[in-house]
C-alpha cells in the first residue's frame, strides 16, 4: 500500500502538472504522508447527522475532549426522522420510539458541545448532501466529510467529499483532521451530449455499469467532458452522489461559471470582497491540462439510453428498454434474480410495480422533482399504485410548493410528504412490503434496502413517473415522444 | 481496542460476491445510540426468517460455526453505506479478522479502527478459502501472513500504520492529538 501511495504520487504529478485532486489534498495536508504514517488531513467542513455521530460524541465524553471548531460542523436529521407533517410540526409523537431517542440525542450532543443543528422544525433542513449545497455551506476546493457514504455528492463543487465512519467522526469533532493515505485518480471522461429522456442518473448508472461496483476500489473519480460541462450543479450532484456505488470514495467535477453562479446567492457563501477571493482560488483548482491520471476512460454521452437496475447492487443495471441479461454458472447472478423475481432474457419493460419511490439525495433535488411533475402532469398513477415523493429538503419542499408540484403530484395520486431520507433507506418506517416491487430514484437496491423482501428498481424520476402512470416499468421516450 | 498479534481458528464461510453492510446489518438496526449488543442483529435477514425464526441452514447458524473468529467471504466485501456498525456487528458477534479477495475501502478503514483485521487475499488462495469452510487457518500480524492448514503461508497487505496502532492497541485519536502543534499551525495560516 505504502508502495502504492508513492507510485500514485509519481503519477498522479508529471512535472508540475497536477490534477485537480492532487491540489485539493496538498492544500490540505497539515502533516504529508510518509511510509509509516498516513497524511494528517485538515477537513474544512464536516456534516452529521443521528445516526452516525451519537457514538462519536460519547467518546469525546469519555475522554473529556470538546469539538475543536464548532463552526465547521452542521448537524441535521434526516436518516430516521419522520416525513409525516403531524409527527414534525403537529405535537404527535414520533412513531418510532428507537427513532424518536436517537434524534433526542443529538438535539442533546449538539446543545452540549456548541454544534449548530438544524432541528426537526427548521425549514433548512433536509438530507445532508442536499442541504451543504443549498445553504452554501458546500464550497469549491474544500475538504468535507460526513459520516455518511453519499459524501461524494459535494464533490460536484470541486470539493473533496468523502464518507467516514464513526470513529472518524469523532476525530474529526475533536481535532477537525483525519488520517488519510493518498488514494489514486481515475478520470472518466464523457464525449457527445445526452440524447432526450437520458437524464444525470441514466448517465452516472450507465458509468457504474461500465466500470462495475468495484471499478472505482481505491480511486477517486474526476468526471470530465462536454457531457459533464453541459450539466447542471443539481445534475452534477446526482453524478457525484453515485460514486460510492462505483466503489469510489469521492467523485469530483471541476468549478465553473455553473458552479459559480449557483453559489452565488446562497446563505453561507463568501460575499463581497471575500467572493471575489474565494473566485480567483477557485478557478485555479482545475487539472492542470495534460495532468496525469493512474486510470482513464472515455465513453461516448449519445450513446446512453433510460437505465433501470434489476439486481441486488446497482452494478446490475440495463437499459430500460432492453433485456435482463443472461449468464451461465454464476450462482451468485442466480441468487439475485430469484430475490428479485426476475427471469434472464425476459424484457424489463412492462414489469409490474407496487410502489413508487420519488426522493433521496439522488434525486430529490427541485430539478428532479419538477421532471417527475412534468411527466405526471394531466395523468394519474396506476391503480393500486402506491406513489411517494418526499423532497430532499424543507428548502426544495418550499420551492416545489411555490411552483404548484405539489398539487401534480397528489392531484396524480401521490403522496407529498416533509423531507428526509424516507423510503430509501426505510430507517423512518417508510418501507416497502416483502415480495413488491419499487421503482425508486434512490441510489441502493440491495436486499431488504427499502424493507426486508423488498424489492428495488433504481431508476431515474422520468422512468419512476412513467412506471407510476402505466403501473408498470416503462421507458419515459414512449411520453416524450408523444 | 484490543490489541491483536494472532489469530487461530476455523472459518466460516459466506460465497457471495459484494456481500453490502446492508447485509451485514440491516438499517433498521442502526436506530441505536450506543455500539453494544449489535451481534445479534449481524446478518439479520440472512440468519433469522421473517418471524424472527433461526435459519438452520444459513452458515453462521451451523453448530461449527460457533467459536469461530475468521470470517470468509466472496469478492468485494462491504461495499455500500459507510455505517461502522457493520465492523461493530462482526466484532461482537466474535470475529476478528474478514477474509476477501477484495474489501471496500470504507468498511476496511472502519474496520481497522476497530480492531477487526481486514485480509485481502489472491483469487486462487480465496478460491481455495471459499471451497473449504471450517479449514484452520493462522493468521499472524506480526508477519502479516495467513498460514493455511497445509503449511503454505501467503502474505497479505496491512498499511504500515494500521498493523502498528493493531499490533499495539493504539488508537488513531491520540495520535491526532499528538499533531496539535502542526493542526494550530495549519489553522493560523488559513485565509479568514
Ligand atoms: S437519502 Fe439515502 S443514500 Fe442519501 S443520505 Fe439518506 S439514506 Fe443515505
Amino acid at each position: 500500500m505504502t508502495a502504492l501511495s508513492t507510485a500514485a504520487r509519481a503519477a498522479s504529478g508529471v512535472g508540475n502538472l497536477k490534477t485537480m485532486f492532487q491540489k485539493v489534498w496538498e492544500q490540505h495536508e497539515v502533516v504529508a504522508e510518509t511510509p509509516d504514517t498516513p497524511a494528517v488531513l485538515y477537513v474544512d467542513r464536516h456534516l452529521i447527522h443521528e445516526v452516525t455521530s451519537p457514538q462519536a460524541f460519547t467518546v469525546l465524553r469519555e475522554r473529556g475532549l470538546t469539538v475543536r471548531r464548532p463552526e465547521r460542523t452542521l448537524a441535521t436529521i434526516d436518516h430516521s426522522s419522520p416525513t409525516r407533517s403531524d409527527q414534525i410540526f403537529g405535537g404527535v409523537p414520533i412513531a418510532i420510539e428507537s427513532a424518536a431517542k436517537q434524534i433526542a440525542q443529538l438535539q442533546k450532543n449538539c446543545a452540549e458541545f456548541g454544534v449548530e443543528l438544524l432541528d426537526l422544525k427548521s425549514d433548512q433542513r433536509g438530507i445532508v448532501h442536499i442541504i451543504g449545497p443549498e445553504l452554501g455551506f458546500t464550497l469549491p476546493g474544500q475538504t468535507i466529510v460526513c459520516g455518511d457514504s453519499h459524501t461524494s455528492t459535494h464533490g460536484a463543487f470541486g470539493a473533496l467529499a468523502f464518507g467516514i465512519g464513526t470513529t472518524e467522526v469523532g476525530q474529526v469533532l475533536a481535532t477537525q483532521c483525519l488520517l488519510q493515505r493518498r488514494p489514486r485518480t481515475f478520470a472518466i471522461n464523457v464525449h457527445g451530449a445526452l440524447s432526450p429522456g437520458v437524464t444525470a442518473k441514466d448517465l452516472i448508472l450507465s458509468i457504474i455499469g461500465e466500470i462495475g461496483i468495484g471499478g472505482g476500489t481505491g480511486y477517486v473519480l474526476e468526471y470530465r467532458g462536454a457531457v459533464m460541462r453541459s450539466l447542471s450543479m443539481e445534475e452534477r450532484m446526482t453524478v457525484c452522489n453515485m460514486s460510492i456505488e462505483g466503489g469510489a470514495r469521492a467523485g469530483m467535477i471541476a468549478p465553473d461559471e455553473t458552479t459559480y453562479s449557483y453559489l452565488r446567492m446562497r446563505p453561507r457563501a463568501p460575499k463581497g470582497a471575500s467572493w471575489e477571493r474565494a473566485l480567483a482560488h477557485w478557478r485555479s483548482l482545475a487539472s492542470d491540462p495534460g495532468a496525469k491520471f493512474d486510470r482513464e476512460i472515455t465513453l461516448d454521452g449519445g450513446r446512453f439510453e433510460p437505465m433501470i437496475t434489476y439486481g441486488t447492487n446497482p452494478g446490475m443495471v440495463m437499459a430500460v428498454s432492453g433485456s435482463i441479461p443472461e449468464r451461465r454458472d454464476d450462482p451468485v447472478f442466480d441468487k439475485a434474480l430469484a430475490y428479485m423475481g426476475l427471469t434472464a432474457g425476459a424484457p424489463i419493460g412492462g414489469q409490474p410495480v407496487n410502489v413508487v419511490f420519488i426522493g433521496s439525495c439522488t434525486n430529490g433535488r427541485l430539478s428532479d422533482l419538477r421532471s417527475a411533475a412534468q411527466l405526471l402532469r394531466g395523468h394519474h398513477i396506476a391503480r393500486g399504485v402506491r406513489a411517494l415523493v418526499v423532497p430532499g429538503s424543507q428548502q426544495v419542499k418550499q420551492a416545489a410548493e411555490a411552483e404548484g408540484l405539489d398539487r401534480i403530484f397528489i392531484d396524480a395520486g401521490a403522496e407529498w410528504r416533509e423531507s428526509g431520507c424516507s423510503m430509501c433507506i426505510g430507517m423512518n418506517g417508510d418501507t416497502v412490503a416483502s415480495g413488491e416491487y419499487s421503482i425508486s430514484t434512490s441510489n441502493r437496491n440491495f436486499e431488504g434496502r427499502q424493507g426486508p423482501g423488498a424489492r428495488t428498481l433504481l431508476a431515474s424520476p422520468l422512468t419512476a413517473a412513467a412506471s407510476a402512470v402505466r403501473g408498470r416499468v416503462t421507458d419515459p421516450r414512449d411520453f416524450i415522444n408523444g | 481496542m484490543q490489541p491483536i498479534q494472532q489469530i487461530r481458528s476455523r472459518t466460516v464461510v459466506l460465497p457471495f460476491t459484494n456481500i453490502d453492510t446492508d447485509q451485514i446489518i440491516p438499517a433498521r438496526f442502526l436506530r441505536t445510540t450506543t455500539r453494544a449488543g449489535l451481534g445479534k442483529q449481524l446478518f439479520a435477514d440472512w440468519r433469522y426468517s421473517t418471524d424472527g425464526a433461526i435459519k438452520p441452514e444459513f452458515a453462521l447458524n451451523r453448530p461449527e460455526a460457533a467459536g469461530c473468529a475468521v470470517l470468509v467471504a466472496g469478492h468485494n466485501f462491504g461495499c455500500g453505506s459507510s455505517r461502522e456498525h457493520a465492523p461493530w456487528a462482526l466484532l461482537d458477534y466474535g470475529f476478528r479478522a474478514v477474509i476477501s479477495t477484495a474489501i471496500a475501502d470504507i468498511f476496511r478503514s472502519n474496520s481497522l479502527k476497530n480492531g477487526l483485521l481486514p485480509i485481502e487475499v489472491d483469487a486462487p488462495t480465496g478460491q481455495w478459502l471459499l471451497e473449504h469452510p471450517g479449514a484452520e487457518v493462522t493468521i499472524d500480524l506480526q508477519t502479516t501472513t495467513l498460514r493455511l492448514p497445509d503449511g503454505t503461508a501467503v502474505e497479505f497487505p496491512v498499511e504500515r500504520f494500521a498493523r502498528y496502532c493493531l499490533l499495539n492497541g493504539t488508537d488513531e485519536l491520540g495520535f491526532l492529538i499528538s499533531t496539535e502543534r502542526e493542526i494550530s499551525t495549519y489553522e493560523q495560516a488559513l485565509r479568514p
